[in-house]
């Protein structure tokens, strides 16, 4: 039982990690259709600013801050001097746009900061707390509370004010969102923002449980894209989940099966769980027009 | 005519060799020609097709491998190794493709970007058979009796064998398999509503995807004299990827562009020691944002508008 | 009609950029690298990297080597065997080098050796793998300690503390597995009995699931940890997170004081074998190697403003084994420089005395190892080894 519960606990850390990075992919894709692989880096930006800002001394609530905002502005650079200047573009080559970026910031982070692993102290105790036999680190509850707190905030914004309901307009249809005065640049503008916002902290949230380094992106970047699209891309909740399953898959797999495999066994169920449901867990099925 | 593009860059390939100073750039053009040979076979996928694969470098590994499994476990000689591997990919693609190609877009992808991630993790772990993630060495093709060593030979190689890739490539397009596959690219349902078997030509594609991409990893095994588990890798793949977008998609010539400028571009880049990686992240940024259909789709374009 | 200007424009830097990188110097001395600097082995090539660049300037600034200077050419390959294959023929037939130091990994370098074995090249790699110098190869030698070695001072460790059944818990990159099957093929003759293995992959995240199975098997005595990079550090900090009480060995892979940074207050009471060169400054001063390690030591850390790594180590004694087999040839010519690094003896390193010959292109003993405990959060000796 003792160890039913530690696999669980283990799913639980690295799930929720995945599930903060799988959110990134929300909102961008959201309002524009687009696979942003350079999400990862804005993780990797956040936990890596932060912990340069600390080492040269400033104190670290500020470095955090100033990580954020950094990378917000990242975001908003690569929308408005990558991906818009391409509007128009195949959607292949607006991906291709963001892996051209995702390596630039690797390419970059290797010279601003260093190539060495690095941590962070967690928000609250190290200690970690037991229950039932088993132990988990507190810093994987805030990551998990996180999680769930920014899925709910998506969720108002996108149901309840006006804004994220131009953002859904945008996604729908973006000449008819132009037509009645909305500005979609604008809007563009604001999801990569936001999105970079959001791998921000939670680079900042998983430094202290996963380390960081200028290409942790990379790895992230993938297992949160395959978590997003396994919960149904588009939904936040559903990237929330997609992201605690595989986690848990994970888990599991390297507890019971064979340790070497557990990357292989979940990828297995992501691709028995597509095949089966094509459009995700909670995606919604599109509806293509001839 | 339509085979032209296969007798220029024949002709480019033959003139070539006269402008090397040293067998480092018969090294560097037998690799643009291994890459190309895969990136071709992508590129009926995801040009012609418009089906996205994130993992096809998985099948380059099968290719790879299979040229190191066949001499050093079966005893069996290189070439008959090779098109065991091409034959295994097939049937791989065949048996993997028909569940996998019923998704659509990002799915379609995570689904391929599974597969090639599952191929790298059994080469990596099957240590007895693959050597582990050290890989193995790979024995030296003999041709006729004759060991083929040295870049020049491989060169002409590859060459050879790209051009044949070409020419069957391009005689796919002009077909009536290529017609169907542009209409399912244009429009799936339509084309279902014309009688195309569309799943049937999507899965005929993706194996014969494979099955280049498999001949170009084994080139690349018996090439280099040694493999390892990261020819079937992600970032392999998206290497892949990024050769079939940056030359065009659906232009067979794009092919080689692409290979070539991914090839040679990390070779150039190197003066910038350091910023390399920077500096390769920011061209093809550059490339995808002024060229965004490619390099020839967009060169051809802009000719044909200069001309008028 | 712009798209295409941009177009030439860019593709015409770039033509020039590559005419550009043609260009050579002359009457210096080409010694070549290949290096995992960027990529999954950067915790190996970046400090080798630095290392050479910090002391060929050095060795340039006291007039070089038979009164010439030497001239580094390095390359990045990203990690990547091919890479690696295609930048060792760039640096014979383009850059024509007359030696090479390089090969940060056992793939890189099995790649690279047909290359410098065909154009008779003397080839120092630093990779740890024993494959490498076993079967002896004539152009090819090697300065790190073999992972063989390592398992063996652990292995001996061990049976002093009379602990002689374990667990294995490795990671799934090459340094790991390579360390993990020499270790499993020495273990019946030290006496060593492997209970349990689990594996974790190297950029994860949590690795309890493994340690709990570990903990869960009957009759462990002791847990070894091969392995490289992140992955320790997280073993490390997860090891005490679940409580586990038995005694905890890394490998020579965790190689600098960062490892104790990352593993924080966990890494108490953990043992690893490793070069002297991390406890440099706590080395009595009668031992041989305290000199170059703490010299080494300190202008690594005041040139870079990084910690001293045992993989920097291995790349100082390639660049110094060279440059000594240089002087005692009194020239660059590479058989005879080849035939003088085959004669190396009573080299002191920063990985242990080298002594090499015909039958050993390695020349270290497992002497060359000392075995570390980490106490009050810095290195200490384990005494008498």
């Amino acid at each position: 039982m003792a160890e039913l519960l530690q696999f669980i606990s283990s799913g639980l850390t690295v799930g929720a990690i995945y599930a903060l990075v799988a959110l990134g992919f929300t909102l961008i894709y959201k309002a524009s259709d687009i696979i942003n692989f350079a999400q990862g880096e804005f993780v990797m930006l956040g936990g890596m600013t932060t912990v340069f800002m600390a080492l040269a001394g400033v104190p670290l609530p500020f470095a955090a801050l100033i990580a954020v905002v950094a990378t917000t502005a990242v975001g908003l650079a690569l929308h408005r001097f990558a991906v818009e200047p391409a509007r128009g573009a195949s959607p292949v080559a607006l991906i291709m746009i963001t892996i051209g970026a995702s390596i630039f910031l690797r390419g970059v982070a290797q010279i601003v900061f260093d190539r060495r692993f690095h941590s962070l102290p967690p928000l609250f105790a190290a200690e970690p707390i037991q229950f039932g036999g088993a132990a988990i680190l507190p810093q994987s509850l805030v990551v998990l509370g996180s999680a769930t707190v920014i899925v709910v905030l998506l969720w108002l914004f996108i149901d309840r004010t006006l804004l994220g309901k131009a953002v859904l307009a945008t996604a729908a249809n973006r000449l008819a969102a132009r037509l009645i005065g909305i500005d979609t640049r604008r809007i563009v503008d604001f999801s990569f923002a936001v999105s970079a916002a959001i791998g921000a902290v939670a680079g900042i949230l998983i430094t202290p449980i996963a380390l960081t380094s200028y290409d942790a992106g990379t790895l992230l970047a993938l297992k949160g894209f395959a978590a997003a699209m396994l919960g149904g891309i588009g939904s936040a909740a559903g990237a929330v989940v997609g992201g605690l399953l595989i986690g848990m898959f994970e888990a599991f797999a390297a507890g019971y099966l064979s340790s070497n495999y557990k990357d292989a066994v979940a990828f297995l169920i992501i691709l028995v769980v597509l095949i089966v449901i094509p459009q995700g867990l909670f995606g919604r099925a599109k509806i293509e027009r001839v | 005519m339509r085979l032209l593009p296969a007798i220029a860059i024949a002709a480019i390939l033959v003139i070539l060799p006269y402008f090397f100073p040293s067998a480092y750039y018969y090294r560097i053009g037998a690799l643009v020609f291994i890459f190309a040979l895969a990136v071709v076979g992508l590129n009926l996928l995801m040009g012609f097709a418009g089906q996205v694969s994130l993992g096809h470098a998985g099948f380059l590994g099968i290719g790879a491998y299979s040229v190191v499994i066949g001499p050093v476990y079966f005893g069996l000689p290189s070439w008959l190794s090779l098109f065991a591997g091409a034959a295994l990919s097939g049937v791989i693609a065949f048996l993997v493709g028909r569940p996998i190609l019923r998704l659509k877009g990002h799915y379609l992808a995570v689904a391929t970007l599974g597969f090639g991630l599952l191929v790298a993790i059994v080469l990596t772990n099957e240590a007895g058979w693959t050597g582990g993630p050290d890989g193995l060495s790979v024995p030296r093709l003999t041709l006729f009796g004759w060991q083929v060593r040295g870049s020049n030979a491989w060169y002409w190689i590859t060459g050879a064998t790209l051009v044949a890739g070409f020419v069957l490539a391009l005689n796919l397009m002009s077909s009536p398999t290529g017609r169907a596959l542009q209409a399912i690219h244009d429009s799936e349902i339509a084309a279902l509503v014309l009688g195309v078997d569309v799943a049937r030509k999507k899965l005929t594609v993706f194996t014969i995807s494979a099955v280049y991409a498999s001949v170009a990893g084994s080139y690349l095994a018996l090439f280099n004299g040694h493999v390892t588990p990261d020819v079937a890798g992600f970032l392999r793949s998206i290497e892949l990827v990024a050769m079939v977008v940056l030359g065009g998609m659906g232009s067979i010539v794009g092919s080689l562009v692409g290979a070539a400028v991914l090839v040679v571009l990390p070779q150039a880049l190197t003066i910038f020691h350091e910023y390399e990686q920077a500096m390769l992240g920011l061209i093809v940024m550059v490339f995808m944002i002024f060229l965004r259909r490619g390099i020839v789709p967009s060169l051809a374009a802009a000719f044909a508008g200069w001309r008028k | 009609m712009k798209a295409l200007q941009r177009f030439t424009a860019t593709a015409a830097v770039g033509l020039l950029a590559l005419l550009g990188a043609g260009h050579q110097a002359s009457a210096q001395i080409k010694v070549g690298a290949v290096l995992s600097v960027s990529g999954p082995a950067s915790f190996l090539g970046d400090p080798e990297k630095k290392t050479l660049e910090i002391y060929v300037a050095e060795i340039n600034a006291k007039g070089g080597v038979n009164g010439q200077k030497l001239q580094l050419v390095i390359y990045d390959d990203a990690g990547s065997a091919d890479n690696a294959r295609t930048f060792a023929t760039r640096l014979v037939e383009e850059d024509k080098i007359v030696a090479m130091v390089g090969g940060s990994t056992t793939g890189a370098t099995l790649a690279m050796i047909p290359v410098f074995e065909d154009a008779k090249i003397p080839f120092i790699s630093l990779a740890g793998a024993i494959q490498i110098v076993e079967p002896v190869r004539k152009w090819v030698f090697k300065t790190p300690h073999t992972d063989k070695m390592a398992c063996e001072k652990i292995f001996g460790d061990l049976k002093s503390r009379k602990l002689t059944t374990i667990a294995l818990i490795s990671g799934t990159d090459a340094f790991g597995k390579s360390m993990r099957d020499q270790c499993v093929a020495v273990a019946p003759k030290a006496g060593i009995n492997i209970a349990v293995e689990e594996s974790y992959g190297p950029r994860d995240s949590d690795m309890t699931p493994q340690l709990t199975n570990i903990r869960n098997k009957p009759g462990v005595q002791a847990v070894v940890n091969p392995g490289f990079g992140q992955g320790p550090a997280i073993v490390t900090r997860n090891y005490r997170q679940l409580g586990m009480t038995q005694p905890l060995y890394q490998s020579h892979g965790v190689a600098s004081k960062q490892f104790i940074d990352l593993a924080g207050p966990a890494a108490e009471g953990v043992r690893l074998p490793a070069a002297a060169l991390l406890i440099a400054e706590k080395l009595p001063s009668s031992d041989p190697q305290k000199s170059v390690v703490v010299n080494y030591s300190r202008t690594y850390q005041q040139k870079s403003g990084q910690a001293v790594s045992t993989f920097g180590g291995h790349a100082y004694d390639g660049l110094m084994i060279l440059v000594e087999a240089m002087k005692r040839a009194k020239s660059a010519d590479k058989a005879k420089v080849r035939d003088e690094i085959e004669r190396t003896k009573g080299y002191v390193g920063t990985g242990g005395i080298v002594n090499m010959s015909p039958t050993d292109h390695m020349g270290l003993d497992l002497s060359a190892f000392r075995m570390l405990e980490i106490k009050g959060g810095d290195w200490t000796l384990v005494p008498g080894t």
